[in-house]
């Protein structure tokens, strides 16, 4: 057995909820700590060290000079993974690709706009090369176990392709368009445990889109459901923006 | 008169939430610099709710903070219920303060003993500290999982909630999970008495700065949703005003606004609750409080974490309650209560771990079309400068090291959450 494996995290524009889910999947599983060496995470500790072998990545890159800190740790890192919907996606940053820039800087800051950097928030992987992806808002505190079990036996965590709707049925849960609701759960990759509709709520999209998503299909069935072109678009893009975006790029 | 010349450049200050610097120079003895930067990327949360459904609202604000996810969640829903004439049930009152109550745990059981009690206990993190003193560490995990499972039980999860939704709720705990929680908590006392123990042992260090203090009100219970807002200066206001309190500026050095009320700059957090609502805290808090030697008002700002583990006693002792009341009256299922207008305006605001929070909708034809959010962080910035430059000059005997190491324990104990704080601003609703 080789020594334990050197792992840092790092933040970029996020609200650090997956680095705390981290926190809190140590509740369930304090042998963690005994299995990796986590020489960096600035939210829970102070020492610092620049040796790390596995570097997870929370937050989307949303201003210019958050790219040579990726790339730093890109370096660095053997294998780099993205932790979460704003690192995987851009996540809820990114619904402001669509509007302009300037005005989203100066709605915010008015006539101090300048003072603040900032550009179009996107996933990691359009800056470095992400090794794996651990998806969701927050991330699934057992997907990440299941994760770092991957690494430490020298395997790429894997997460399936297959749509929500699939978990959901096996949970034998309620459709919610039956409770007049609107869910993504068709066209949005499984691995939470359905979590949203189980709480009576739809997909948002967290996890972003399956391999082969049917975005027409989807909408004609929110239209079917009563909603109008505008609701529809505020779906899809509270965490796809980007996605869709890059879809209706490649036409 | 000291004439000594000093450089503190903190760069990216650990064991906080978000980015923030710290930067204090000193030359012959005269305080030049002195600032609290806040360097995290701005992100722009009230342009991004502008033309979406209100239905949204709670569920894009909530991400603003994965700490405070519950009470993000909370202000915006209230904000919109104010704006389109929803009135609550009372169980969704009571299953809403049950869930922030897991919140307000899980938060200050994070930053009593994971962020700050490192510093007291000659470690650099919490990670050595499990090696050094497993008891304390597996403790702090042990409430913060019952803290977890109670928001879990009420709306499916604690960073970013799932179930609350504008009027009530799409899921509800059943009496038996409930009762299973009533059971854990009751169990908890234990620890809790422990974690009562353990801070009064920790030498806080002694400062004192008299500021403004201002919290949420109610004259029946310890508040931490809606109520007025009330100072220790004197003076309520109805939340709807609270534009008049906050009164933000820019500063360069920081993408957060800076607020003032009635002096230079106001405290906001769990030293501002205790000290304008100590007589509505739970008996066991207040001998609680005793124990830990705190009393209203306080004026160290260190104590701010001592005050947090106050509130902690009350919170296990207020969702003891919480449960034994919706167990009195049993749990339904409720249609959450619908809009009587799909227009109009309103204020949420709730006292979350680190103080006061406001959100403001202005609502057209059941779309957001004017945002502003002002976040505790924010309004603690230009206590803490204060507070800085009050410190430096007190302490400037001491070396490089220990100042730095003072000052970062000064901004800790605010427990300031940097990536909340950094999309403050300045809406003109028209």
């Amino acid at each position: 057995m080789s020594a334990k494996p050197k792992v840092a995290f790092f933040e970029f524009t996020s609200c650090e909820g997956c680095q705390l889910t981290v926190v809190d999947s140590l509740q369930d599983h304090p042998e963690l700590l005994d299995t990796v060496e986590i020489v960096q995470f600035r939210e829970a500790m102070s020492e610092k060290g620049e040796d790390y072998a596995i570097a997870f990545i929370e937050g989307s890159c949303s201003r210019p000079s958050d790219e040579p800190k990726l790339q730093a740790i890109r370096q660095q890192a053997a294998i780099v993974v993205a932790l979460g919907a704003c690192a995987h996606l851009g996540g809820v940053n990114a619904i402001r690709n669509r509007m302009p820039l300037q005005e989203v800087r100066e709605y915010v800051y008015g006539d101090r706009a300048e003072w603040f950097e900032t550009y179009e928030p996107r996933p990691i992987k359009d800056v470095i090369k992400v090794d794996a992806v651990i998806p969701g808002c927050p991330i699934d505190r057992r997907e990440f176990i299941k994760a770092v079990t991957h690494l430490l036996q020298g395997r790429m965590p894997f997460i399936p392709d297959q749509p929500l709707c699939m978990e959901c049925k096996l949970k034998e849960n309620i459709c919610v368009y039956t409770r007049g609701k609107v869910c993504l759960g068709p066209i949005t990759l499984a691995g939470c445990d359905a979590i949203c509709p189980t709480y009576g709520d739809g997909c948002e999209g967290c996890r972003g889109l399956i391999a082969n998503p049917n975005i027409e299909a989807m909408r004609q069935v929110m239209h079917e459901h009563g909603l109008t072109d505008e609701a529809i678009d505020a779906k899809l893009s509270m965490f796809l923006t980007n996605q869709i975006m890059a879809l209706e790029e490649a036409g | 008169m000291t004439t000594k010349s000093l450089k503190v450049d903190v760069h990216h200050l650990t064991r906080v939430e978000g980015h923030g610097n710290i930067v204090v120079d000193v030359q012959n003895g005269e305080l030049k610099q002195c600032e609290l930067q806040i360097v995290e990327t701005p992100r722009f949360f009230e342009a991004m709710l502008r033309g979406r459904p209100y239905s949204d609202s709670s569920h894009i604000t909530s991400r603003i903070c994965g700490i405070c996810a519950v009470g993000h969640a909370t202000a915006s829903l209230r904000a919109t219920e104010k704006a389109l004439g929803v009135q609550p049930s009372e169980q969704t009152v009571l299953l809403r303060k049950l869930n922030f109550h897991g919140e307000i745990l899980d938060s200050h059981i994070l930053h009593a003993y994971m962020l700050v009690a490192p510093d007291f206990l000659g470690v650099g993190s919490v990670i050595p500290l499990a090696k050094s003193a497993p008891e304390v560490v597996l403790r702090a995990l042990r409430m913060k999982k019952l803290a977890g499972d109670l928001c879990k039980a009420i709306s499916g999860r604690h960073t970013h909630p799932i179930a609350m939704t504008v009027g009530g709720f799409t899921h509800f705990p059943t009496s038996e999970e409930l009762a299973a929680l009533r059971e854990r908590l009751v169990a908890m006392r234990a620890d809790v008495d422990t974690t009562v123990e353990l801070f009064s042992t920790l030498p806080i260090p002694d400062f004192s700065r008299d500021t403004e203090y201002i919290a949420l009100h109610k004259p029946d219970e310890y508040c931490f949703i809606d109520g007025v807002i009330a100072s220790t200066d004197g003076g309520t206001w109805p939340t709807e005003d609270y534009r008049r309190v906050t009164n933000e500026t820019i500063v360069p050095h920081s993408s957060a606004k800076h607020t003032a009320n009635q002096r230079e700059s106001y405290m906001v957090g769990a030293l501002a609750r205790f000290n304008v609502n100590y007589d509505q805290l739970h008996p066991r808090a207040k001998a609680a409080a005793a124990t830990l030697g705190l009393k209203p008002k306080n004026t160290n700002p260190y104590m701010n974490t001592v005050a947090q583990v106050v509130e902690i006693v009350h919170c296990v002792e207020d969702a003891i309650r919480l449960i034994d009341q919706l167990l009195a009256r049993g749990v339904v299922w409720e249609e959450p209560a619908p809009p009587t207008r799909l227009s109009g305006e309103g204020v949420g605001a709730c006292d979350v771990p680190r103080g006061t929070l406001f959100h403001n909708y202005v609502i057209e034809d059941g779309k957001v079309i004017g945002a502003n959010c002002i976040i505790p962080t924010g309004q603690n910035l230009a206590n803490i400068e204060a507070d800085m430059r009050k410190l430096v000059p007190e302490i400037l005997d001491r070396t490089q090291e220990q100042i730095t190491r003072a000052l970062e324990m000064l901004v800790r104990a605010y427990d300031p959450c940097i990536s909340c704080s950094t999309h403050l601003l300045n809406v003109q609703f028209v």
